[in-house]
């Protein structure tokens, strides 16, 4: 039980700040496909600061350094989408799935680089970072850390940007009628770059967080598993609000612990221990479910639920055209 | 004879003056040397037809585009304007003809957008939501400032630009074709609106193309045609006739001559047609019947919204019907296809010319063919299209029925301006000499000059033998073009009238349900 209710936080974290970066993006106009990508990028960032920080440094700098790491990657990598799509109108679907493409696989080429380069028989694109990762831990032994509670900082700090100040108010105006934005002297172009780099900033964070996630090492071949996807799934049945994105995240984030734990455990380990009992005295109904079915389950579920409520969604109006000041 | 001193006393009252304004585009001269001066706290009409370079030069003032010649001047000092918002910072404050509102905030947001109060960054709105109030206040604009605009009437919503404009405290203020989007009532409202605002010290630019609304509120007009400045008169010393003379260059006849109708044989018979609604439960249209034949011009008259729009749909077939039967020219084509329909000799030109009239993507050319590119002569073998025949019979049409645009036929539909994009529907529907053409407010939105040549083009079409259902708002239109009226009212038709034996009063009162046949 409470494995399940360590990861259901882990994971909802992780939906969370990406939803949310996906988020700060939509509402200026900009669609990020390519979440997926930055947080591969920003992951990568991330583990490179924990890789490379003497064994020594206090957790609170590993901390504070990793969280900016993951940051200016997923930052830097955002602009390509920015400069893509705003500079060169080009079209921002197609932009963001190159990005996905080109973060797990670019990863991967600097990952193994380094690796060979350090050890000419290590070929694996892997990062290992066990003792920067224990320091993220709020309690000892449990998988609870310190990016939850940034996460749910951060979903009120976005809340209040997002509704209370004048930045959130010309930023979302920019998603729904950028015209309207340029008459009153708003430079939509600007404002679409800022939600671009905050979606950046957060995508990033959500990277590295992701895969600190119960694991001490990251393959990055892998790159984030669908979760980039996920987290849009969760930004849309969230209706681009960051409260409802906070509850979509948990739901999200349950189905995919859910899994986790199923498989993660009932194959691997013996019987006995207590909640894994738990578990498949709480699913026995289900008969011996293979464990890929768990693994399929957050995947499935957000399609059903996109299916059930992307229609009556709440999308801003303009994301996804290219803002030209000449058309009328 | 004017001392020196009167004279700049005179240019003193200026509160902007555009002096000969030239703006080019590729192929067109859209402004040649215009001269435009507006005196503080006037109110000024800027009169012409669709696409005679209002919008230009309302686009240059606003510093959208640079002019290739002139200058600009504020209070009598020449002044540079490259974007909206030096024109912001001028005073000069303009309601969009397509309102530029976010839909999703509060009436309170848009006014603050881009001025918003605030403190480290924070919206402090409770000082500017009193700010909204004191103006709605002290010019009658009333509105609520928590509502969401996707909410409010499309008249708060205009009234909401308005304060967007007075809360920035601009002193000029800029109409474009302000009332193309309300009705009559909020007309009106609107007219005292202006009026009240002129007594306040602004100076009001009001851009139209109705004669009768700028009678009433201006006090000068100005009037371009085709790109160029024709003269400037005192609204007091003037009669629609000539601003319309002015505007259109020629003499234009607010009657419509036609022969009486000699009706022929049965062209269209709907049958107790009922017709489901889309935005309520209960059906629009409640059993209708009536017969429209060979040469006369029939009309659907009454109030918005009472069902002419899902008659018509029925008709057409835009929508299935519930019951009923519809025949053209004796044969049943209830359920027919809107193909099937069209080439029975069912023409339409439709209420919502972006919507069902145009495929604004395309071009003109392409437009034109619409219901006929799979014939013969647009298209070999069913499969390759024929593009020298589809030009050269685009050609043909815009030539005939003056369709203007910037590159003939190869303009995409959507550049062309919306009186344009009116005739060239009415050129493509009754050049498929049809049997009967179905014609939903087919001048709304247009110039008197393109009003009288639709008229003109509707009546030709009956006098050719065919039968014209024609469904108009306008009760002037009604009068002027119909043979038969019938009044429609809450999905029935509740009476059938003569037009030369029938008043407007007796229609009103009619279309409004106060009176019913039978």
């Amino acid at each position: 039980m409470s494995l399940l209710l360590q990861y259901t936080l882990i994971f909802s974290s992780v939906l969370l700040l990406v939803a949310l970066g996906g988020c700060f993006s939509e509402h200026s106009g900009i669609i990020n496909i390519g979440l997926e990508g930055i947080m591969v990028i920003g992951a990568l960032g991330g583990a490179l600061v924990m890789k490379y920080l003497p064994d020594g440094t206090c957790g609170a700098a590993v901390l504070g350094l990793v969280v900016i790491g993951s940051v200016l990657f997923g930052m830097l990598y955002s602009l390509l989408l920015g400069v893509a799509a705003i500079r060169f109108k080009a079209d921002q679907t197609l932009v963001g799935t190159a990005m996905n493409l080109l973060g797990t696989a670019a990863a991967t080429v600097i990952v193994k680089a380094m690796n060979t380069a350090e050890n000419a028989s290590n070929v694996s694109s892997e990062i290992s970072y066990i003792a920067a990762r224990k320091k993220f831990l709020l309690v000892d032994g449990m998988e609870f850390n310190w990016f939850m509670i940034l996460a749910v900082v951060i979903l009120a700090v976005s809340y209040i940007v997002l509704y209370k100040t004048r930045f959130g108010l010309r930023l979302r105006s920019c998603g729904e009628h950028p015209q309207a934005s340029d008459s009153v002297g708003i430079n939509v172009y600007k404002m679409r770059y800022a939600g671009v780099l905050i979606s950046g900033a957060l995508g990033g964070l959500g990277g590295v967080v992701y895969i600190t996630a119960g694991v001490s090492l990251w393959k990055f071949e892998n790159g984030v598993a669908g979760f980039g996807f996920l987290a849009l799934a969760v930004m849309i049945f969230g209706a681009w609000k960051p409260g409802r994105i906070a509850l979509a995240a948990i739901l999200f984030g349950f189905f995919r612990a859910l899994s986790n734990v199923y498989t993660g455990l009932f194959g691997s380990l013996a019987d006995g221990a207590a909640e894994i009992t738990w578990l498949r005295n709480t699913f026995n109904f289900l008969g011996n479910v293979p464990g890929t079915i768990y693994n399929m389950l957050p995947y499935i579920i957000s399609l059903i639920v996109l299916a059930f409520t992307s229609k009556s969604s709440a999308a801003p109006k303009a994301e996804g055209i290219p803002y030209d000041k000449g058309m009328r | 004879m004017l001392s020196g001193k009167d004279v700049i006393l005179l240019e003193e009252n200026y509160a902007i003056e555009m002096l000969n304004i030239t703006k080019r585009f590729p192929g067109i001269v859209a402004n040649d040397n215009i001269t435009i001066q507006l005196r503080k706290g006037e109110i000024h009409a800027l009169l012409g037809e669709n696409g005679a370079g209002k919008s230009t030069l309302m686009s240059v003032l606003f510093g959208l585009y640079q002019p290739e010649e002139g200058i600009i001047k504020k209070d009598g000092k020449v002044v540079s304007i490259k974007d909206p918002n030096d024109a912001n910072a001028l005073g000069i404050g303009m309601v969009h003809q397509h309102f530029k509102l976010v839909e999703c905030f509060s009436v309170l947001d848009n006014i603050i957008l881009g001025v918003e109060p605030s403190k480290y960054g924070f919206l402090q709105k409770k000082e500017a939501r009193e700010k909204v109030l004191k103006l709605s206040e002290q010019y009658g604009l009333h509105v609520d400032p928590d509502a969401l605009i996707q909410d409010i009437t499309v008249g708060m919503q205009q009234r909401t630009e308005i304060l967007k404009m007075l809360y920035r405290e601009n002193e000029i203020l800029i109409f474009d074709e302000p009332t193309a989007v309300l009705t009559p009532q909020e007309i009106d409202e609107l007219m005292q609106i202006m009026r009240n605002l002129a007594a306040e010290g602004k100076s009001i630019l009001f851009i139209s193309h109705k004669l009768n609304e700028i009678m009433a509120v201006a006090d000068r007009c100005s009037v371009l045609r085709k790109g160029k400045y024709i003269g400037t008169v005192n609204i007091a010393d003037t009669t629609k006739q000539e601003l319309s003379r002015m505007m259109v260059g020629r003499n234009v006849e607010f009657v419509v001559h036609k022969e009486p109708a000699k009706p022929g044989k049965t062209i269209l018979e709907v049958d107790k047609m009922v017709v489901a609604s889309k935005v309520h439960k209960n059906n629009a249209v409640k059993g209708v019947s009536f017969n429209v034949r060979a040469g006369e011009i029939v009309c659907i008259a009454g109030i918005d919204g009472n069902g002419q729009t899902e008659l018509v749909y029925g008709i057409t077939g835009l929508e299935p019907v519930v019951s009923g039967k519809i025949r053209l020219n004796g044969k049943d084509i209830t359920h027919a296809s809107i193909r099937k329909r069209s080439v029975d000799g069912m023409s339409h030109i439709p209420e919502d010319r972006h919507k069902h009239g145009l495929v604004l993507d395309y071009t003109l050319e392409d437009n034109m063919v619409l219901q006929r590119y799979f014939e013969k002569d647009f298209c070999a073998g069913s499969i390759l299209m024929r593009k020298k025949n589809i030009r050269s019979y685009a050609e043909k049409l815009i030539e005939q029925y003056d369709v203007r645009s910037g590159q003939g036929a190869v303009t995409s539909a959507r550049s062309m301006s919306g009186g344009n994009q009116q005739k060239a529907i009415v050129a493509r529907e009754i050049d498929r000499d049809p049997d009967l053409l179905v014609a939903v407010q087919p001048t709304r939105g247009l110039d008197v000059g393109a009003i009288e040549y639709i008229h003109k083009q509707i009546v030709a079409t009956r006098d050719e033998g065919k039968g014209v259902l024609l469904v108009s708002l306008e009760l002037d239109e009604v009068m002027a073009l119909s043979d038969r009226i019938l009044v429609m009212y809450e999905g029935e038709i509740v009476g059938e009238f003569d037009p030369k034996k029938v008043d407007i009063e007796t229609l009103g009162l009619y279309m409004a349900g106060a009176k019913r046949e039978g």
